[in-house]
């Protein structure tokens, strides 16, 4: 028998299944994966370096001089906002990567293996949240450089930031949920940006909502994204935002029961 | 895990998949003895990979009910999970990374620990003679060797059931030979191997038992003897100088093998389905005694066409008119 039927042989010859992973290490197994993808296409951080970037550079100055009548004091207000704004549009990549496993196929693999389902989504999203820990360090860093000083110190930043990924996270089983619905990235593109846009913009992110007309106040004070901001930018700026702050605890809960709750179902009903 | 002693791999009974209208899977009803491989022979669209999909888990059957490896398809899907492997017909590893991080991926998910998942990886890459490649990423392997990661892939622990789909399409001879090999060697070790194939010679050449189907329905199932029998040995295809002595072979033919035989006036050839070798060289005799000129003559295997034509008395149809039917 040659080397090479020998080591064919011996590697089909029957191997048993060991113990099924725990649901921990098949998400960090997953996790495992998404990070190793960064590292073959780490063009993959593009949204989360450039983007952060481009938009707190372009809102400052663009808007700066005409809302607040200096940029300097514009920057303290819009940070926070810019900061919600930015992670919460970079959530959406999560659905897009999800939809390719699908439509490449690999995605069946992981249906037909014996683990915890719902390790595939996790284990991305918690690579995710490193994503936007990245997004949010660059913006923040950038901020200071220009001038932002946030008022409630290191430890305010550190708080405001944690909520917004537990947010972020919350809010990425939306995209979950779409990812294995739409059929096309394309559609799935565009339906994120239908959603992201008028949430994103119709808040408190670039303007204080009293200076708005009364009906769109009145979308705007229940915007989740409004909830978000104004929890954010207390803690970073040391106001009083218990109120929002439980708000968004709530929103992040319901998000998770609701739409986890269907991203597994269609996850296992997946036609 | 506890091993049930069952006889079946695979008991379908009336398996049922409608998509909207269409009834993609029409009351499958199938029996796949442990220890063989079974080929699900039939053109695109009949269905093959919806069976395939529902087996595996990944589809809830509209009606009907199965059993694989002895577990209830829907209400243990779980430990059917534990028994089979799937290679889907497309991408059934991550692309992006290399091979053996495809490999050491898997290892882990079925719960090898790293320093096991990664000997595991290098001795299927030494196995499947992909260690050279064994750091580059899959999307850059020809297809044959990606064939051969996804195989390895769904090995990486040993299934009691192996489902293929399609595993050799697109593939050239010898990386379609080495799959093969690979089949044999799985089964010979104690693994039940489900594949799909558009290819008779496929069939003939792995599977113990073919099923074959259309539209969504198993209009025949037998060993590759059987069905053949069912549609003689194939066909006898002449060449002739002139069309003259085409016409007076076409007489002679029709009378002698009682079959309307189809000429090709372009290439003045020819083409009569055969029941028997035997047939076809008395036919050939024939021709000599009467002192018809030919060029050559050539015997052809049956093809899946001709089952089909046999069996459902159409054509298959082929992947362009699927097409059209769609848009």
């Amino acid at each position: 028998m040659s080397n090479h039927e020998e080591a064919f042989e011996n590697a089909i010859t029957v191997k048993k299944r060991p113990k099924k992973p725990s649901a921990l290490s098949a998400a960090s197994t997953f996790a495992w994966r998404a990070l190793l993808r960064i590292r073959y296409v780490p063009e993959q951080l593009f949204d989360v370096t450039v983007f952060p970037i481009i938009f707190l550079l372009m809102f400052t100055y663009l808007f700066g001089g005409a809302i607040s009548g200096s940029t300097g004091e514009y920057l303290d207000f819009v940070l926070p906002g810019i900061l919600v704004m930015t992670v919460a549009m970079i959530t959406m990549y999560t659905g897009l990567d999800l939809n390719k496993d699908i439509e490449k196929g690999v995605f069946d693999r992981f249906r037909s293996l014996p683990i915890w389902r719902p390790a595939v989504l996790v284990g991305a999203l918690s690579v995710d949240a490193v994503r936007y820990l990245i997004a949010s360090t660059i913006m923040i860093t950038l901020g200071y450089i220009l001038g932002f000083r946030p008022e409630a110190g290191f430890g305010g930043v550190v708080l405001g930031v944690a909520l917004l990924l537990f947010f972020s996270f919350s809010l990425s089983w939306i995209w979950t949920m779409l990812g294995i619905i739409v059929r096309t990235e394309k559609a799935l593109m565009a339906m994120s940006m239908m959603i992201l846009f008028p949430l994103t913009f119709l808040s408190s992110v670039f303007v204080d909502p009293t200076t708005m007309p009364n009906w769109l106040q009145k979308f705007v004070d229940i915007n989740p994204i409004t909830f978000v901001v104004d929890a954010v930018r207390g803690l970073i700026h040391g106001t009083d935002a218990i109120g929002d702050i439980m708000m968004v605890i709530y929103i992040s809960i319901g998000l998770i029961l609701v739409f986890g709750t269907l991203t597994m179902y269609f996850f296992k009903n997946k036609e | 895990m506890d091993h049930k002693q069952i006889t079946y791999a695979v008991e379908a009974n009336n398996l049922v998949k409608t998509f909207g209208k269409e009834r993609a899977v029409d009351g499958i009803s199938l029996n796949v003895p442990k220890g063989i491989v079974y080929g699900f022979l039939g053109p695109n669209g009949a269905g093959k990979t919806t069976t395939i999909r529902m087996l595996a888990t990944l589809l809830q059957p509209s009606e009907g009910h199965a059993k694989v490896m002895g577990y209830d398809l829907v209400q243990e899907a779980d430990s059917v999970r534990q028994s089979i492997s799937l290679t889907g017909q497309f991408a059934s590893v991550d692309e992006e990374l290399s091979g053996r991080e495809n490999l050491i991926f898997i290892g882990r998910l079925v719960g090898f620990s790293k320093k096991d998942a990664k000997t595991r990886a290098d001795e299927l890459l030494k196995a499947f003679k992909l260690e050279d490649a064994a750091k580059r990423q899959v999307k850059k392997y020809s297809g044959g060797m990606r064939r051969r990661i996804d195989i390895a892939a769904s090995i990486v622990t040993s299934p009691d059931l192996l489902f293929l789909d399609e595993p050799t399409t697109g593939l050239d001879p010898r990386s379609r030979n080495q799959v093969w090999d690979i089949v044999r060697a799985l089964v010979k070790n104690g693994t039940t191997v489900f594949l799909t194939t558009q290819y008779l010679e496929e069939a003939d050449q792995l599977a113990d038992l073919i099923g074959v189907i259309d539209q969504g329905k198993l209009i025949a199932e037998g060993t590759s003897k059987e069905l053949k029998a069912s549609i003689g040995a194939g066909s006898l295809t002449v060449h002739f100088d002139d069309v003259t002595e085409l016409e007076k072979a076409k007489e002679i033919f029709e009378q002698q093998l009682n079959h309307f035989a189809e000429a090709n006036l372009r290439e003045i050839s020819l083409t009569v389905p055969i029941k028997e070798h035997a047939k076809a060289a008395k036919a050939i005799g024939e021709l000599a005694n009467n002192d018809v000129q030919i060029k050559d003559f050539s015997m052809s295997q049956p093809s899946l066409d001709e089952v089909f034509l046999t069996l459902t008395g159409k054509l298959p149809e082929s992947e362009g008119d699927e097409l059209h039917e769609q848009s």
